[in-house]
């Protein structure tokens, strides 16, 4: 046999190395679940209250790109909302997220970020499911997602007038989410 | 009457007994096997049969308090009501946490008491070591169930009625998903207990790789239709219209799969050519461990996930202590005894033995990528405090590369012999499934959209073609067709089996490359609206309202037009349940095999008269879960082979000094 038995010895030894090494990882989570420091449901975004973070990313087709500038230019508030193609709850939002005038009784733009999408599948899903948003914003390689701290698609922003994150959800918005948590959201900001 | 015996009482009752039972079943025929006590060895099989009876009749007592609603039993109380169909108040016993356990160390119970009962011709000190593992790992189990997760519980005061279950649970493929899938889960746990059985004697031989090899295949046919009934039931539950949404509850089912579609692989190795001895011992071990940590981490709440369990911190430092013992002290064993264990035998690369290492390799590389994903959030949570997810791309940019080869061998595999192949007959008899994957290739690029979905559609097509030429080489389909039925009957069912499997994958396949072509749209509609997709015309008659037994509906009906033809009416719904104040679409689908006509039915507008509708057209969707039961009754065809139930040498001879022993006698006494 070509391998020592020393080698071997070592061989056998790693999954257990492995398998202890995660052991210790989830008693650390487990310690900090029940202590209040560690929560894996916790995914309130980072940037919840305050300024957006920078960024300018090209265009999607059918809209227009836009910048971490216009969206702090604005004098009214603004949906920003990342989606994909290849996300199935991002389908689901898609009523909610068209009727979201009616549903708020007053007018709400929606700005789209295609997140981690081949711009020609963002495209055609737009073409299939509706488009709501007024403009949309590429985002390939997902690095400004990251800085906006988006755990998955789809996630939506409230952005008040000055470019500050009043709001927001991870999940696909409902009817019931729109009238219960984004229309006092909205009311609260006095806009 | 019935509910007088078999009270809550009782159960709990059975259920300690059956822990105290089941560490004697890990005590002491572990001690006569150290010690070569026949009568302690043997004391096994009456250990595992005894804990399998106290576990039944603990499940009996839970499954009577839900049937007749006694809602002292806080279980009860919370999961289910007056109004709920028997049914359902029968399935939703194993559709909560605590229930669930118990449903689990009942399934580990009848796992030993099947060893017990078809493993007499194992030798008698691997036998009684593998009834030992299989009961030290229950008594865990079992105590887990009594000191954190008790079934038995009693509310008191009793409310007069229940909370309910939650409806999206309400349906009968999920009914039945949790037991399917936990016999797959705790099957694997049979070859877990060989494996350290093998660890504790020092010894593996082609014997121990047919003796494992049929509870290998048994657990993954349950472990594939129970996956199967799962991505089902969220195709035609959640209403999204996907199939597998690479969920952290999902991929720790695909996991244990995929190392147990290893295993049951490698194990081939063992039993024809002694080699891969160490590795299948490994894989066996990690494919119990995969399925024992994906289980449990999910309802610790560590996972994050759209199925949710009640999370306990407390409950998962015990899982964690369990997981532990049964996980590291097996990994603990095989690093003390495994490098001792003879090495097997040598083979060339092109081979038999090398196209299973090749499918051992891309199995495994699949199972740590997805291993990966699922994992790299808690982790990077914990290390860095970053809060990520890793979504379908991930998945798919990194298992999908590794898919592709593992099915382009699939078909070759097979028509390899032993030791050592040589390309040009391979090639020969690849010529017909080679010709046909390339016109689908061919026809494909004309007609479907994407790379992936092209290639998908080839390799499938390539791996059912590599599964009928491996059966007509060996049924010799060139001689006598009269004779034809009859050598096909003689064909082991094995082989039979194994290329059954293969087709079935090769469907799946099929059926992911059509849905890869599915159309959708998304419409608000008036009564008297047509709309058109992917060819269709979808006429929306009216929405109703109809009353259910515990919830009121709103339903639409649909009319589907292909040409001039009627071809479908669908019904969508909405379900409002007033006991949860919850609402649910009830999905319409239509489907002739060929491809599933699918709807939605989302809100109302009252103020415009109008509804919104989702509307798909699926294409080969059935295919998906079609290919995966027939992966299944592969296994179980495979399963009915009569080399495997007769078994092997040893215990042949043994039963015949057995036979021959009161003949002697009758004939000393003449």
């Amino acid at each position: 046999m070509s391998t020592s038995l020393g080698r071997r010895r070592l061989l056998a030894l790693s999954p257990l190395l492995v398998a202890g090494g995660a052991g210790i990882g989830f008693w650390r989570m487990l310690h900090g679940m029940s202590g209040g420091s560690f929560d894996p449901h916790d995914v309130d975004a980072p940037v919840l209250n305050k300024p957006v973070p920078s960024f300018d990313l090209p265009a999607q087709a059918p809209g227009r790109g836009f910048s971490a500038a216009e969206l702090s230019g604005l004098r009214a508030p603004v949906l920003v909302n990342f989606f994909a193609s290849w996300c199935v709850p991002c389908v689901v939002e898609m009523p909610a997220l068209l009727a979201l005038p009616s549903m708020l009784g007053r007018p709400l733009p929606v700005w789209g970020i295609a997140y981690k999408d081949r711009t020609e599948d963002a495209s055609g899903f737009l073409q299939r499911s509706g488009n709501p948003y007024t403009r949309i914003a590429a985002d390939c390689d997902g690095r400004t997602a990251i800085d906006w701290g988006v755990s998955g698609v789809p996630e939506s922003f409230l952005i008040r007038p000055g470019g500050i994150v009043a709001w927001h959800t991870a999940g696909p918005l409902s009817s019931g989410m729109v009238t219960e948590e984004l229309g006092p959201a909205l009311r609260r900001i006095g806009a | 009457m019935l509910s007088a015996i078999l009270s809550p009482e009782l159960g709990r009752f059975a259920l300690a007994l059956s822990c105290c039972l089941a560490s004697m079943q890990f005590a002491l025929p572990l001690l006569g096997a150290a010690r070569r006590r026949p009568g302690l060895m043997r004391s096994a099989s009456g250990f595992a049969a005894a804990q399998l009876l106290a576990l039944v009749v603990a499940f009996a007592c839970l499954v009577v308090a839900a049937a007749t609603d006694d809602f002292s039993v806080a279980n009860v109380a919370e999961n289910s009501a007056v109004l709920k169909p028997m049914l359902y108040k029968i399935t939703g016993v194993w559709g909560n946490h605590e229930g669930s356990t118990l449903l689990w160390c009942l399934i580990l119970a009848a796992c030993g008491g099947a060893v017990a009962a078809f493993g007499r011709g194992l030798p008698d000190a691997l036998r009684a070591r593998v009834i030992a593992v299989l009961g030290g790992t229950a008594a865990g189990f079992e105590l887990f169930c009594l000191f954190t997760s008790d079934p038995f519980d009693r509310a008191w005061p009793a409310p007069p009625d229940g909370q309910g279950m939650n409806p999206l649970l309400q349906d009968p493929g999920l009914a039945f998903h949790p037991p399917i899938l936990y016999a797959g889960y705790v099957g694997f746990a049979v070859p877990f207990a060989f494996a350290v059985a093998a660890l504790l004697e020092g010894r593996v031989d082609a014997a121990w790789g047919r003796w494992v090899r049929p509870w290998t295949v048994a657990a993954w046919s349950f472990l594939s239709a129970g996956i199967a009934l799962g991505s089902w039931w969220s195709y035609y539950v959640l209403g999204w219209g996907g199939y597998w949404f690479w969920d952290p509850v999902e991929n720790a089912s695909l996991l244990p799969w995929l190392c147990g579609t290893a295993l049951l692989h490698s194990a081939i190795v063992v039993e024809k050519r002694e080699a891969l001895k160490i590795w299948t011992v490994l894989l066996a071990i990690a494919t119990f461990s995969l399925s024992l940590s994906g289980t449990f981490l999910v309802r610790s709440g560590i996972l994050n996930s759209v199925h949710s369990f009640a999370n306990d911190p407390a409950r998962g430092v015990f899982i964690l202590m369990l997981l532990a013992l049964v996980i590291g002290g097996s990994l603990a064993l095989f690093a003390w005894r495994a490098p001792v264990l003879a090495a097997g035998g040598l083979f060339a690369p092109f081979s038999r033995e090398g196209s299973l290492v090749l499918n051992n390799v891309l199995l495994c590389s699949v199972a740590a990528v997805v291993l990966t994903g699922t994992m790299y959030p808690p982790f990077m949570s914990l290390l860095r405090g970053q809060a990520i997810s890793v979504g379908a791309p991930f998945f798919n940019e990194t298992a999908v590369p590794l898919a592709v080869p593992l099915l382009a061998a699939m078909a070759a595999g097979p028509l390899l012999p032993w030791k050592r192949a040589r390309m040009r007959p391979l090639l020969r008899r690849l010529r017909v499934p080679g010709a046909l994957a390339a016109a689908v290739l061919a026809l494909g690029a004309w007609g479907l959209q994407g790379v992936m979905p092209v290639l998908a559609a080839a390799l499938g097509v390539w791996v059912i073609c590599g599964a009928v030429a491996d059966i007509a080489g060996r049924v010799g389909w060139r001689r006598d067709p009269r004779t034809l039925p009859r050598r096909l009957r003689l064909l082991p069912r094995a082989a039979l089996g194994a290329a059954l499997a293969h087709a079935g994958a090769g469907v799946s396949v099929l059926g992911l490359a059509g849905m890869s072509q599915a159309s959708h749209r998304i419409v608000e509609a008036r009564p008297g609206d047509s709309i058109t997709v992917g060819g269709d015309r979808w006429v929306l008659r009216g929405v109703a309202d109809v009353a259910g037994p515990n919830y009121d509906a709103r339903v639409a009906t649909l009319d589907v037009y292909r040409g001039h033809r009627l071809v479908a009416v669908l019904h969508p719904s909405r379900r409002h349940f007033p006991a949860q104040d919850q609402t649910t679409g009830e999905v319409a689908i239509h489907t002739n095999l060929i491809s599933d006509l699918y709807a939605v039915l989302g809100d109302e507008h009252p103020e415009r008269g109008t509804v919104v509708l989702r509307l798909h057209r699926n294409p080969l969707a059935p295919w998906i879960w079609l290919g995966a039961l027939l992966m299944a009754l592969g296994g179980a065809l495979s399963l009915s082979d009569r080399r495997i139930r007769v078994g092997a040498p040893t215990p042949a001879r043994s039963r015949s000094r057995e036979l021959r022993t009161p003949a002697l006698e009758a004939a000393a006494a003449e």
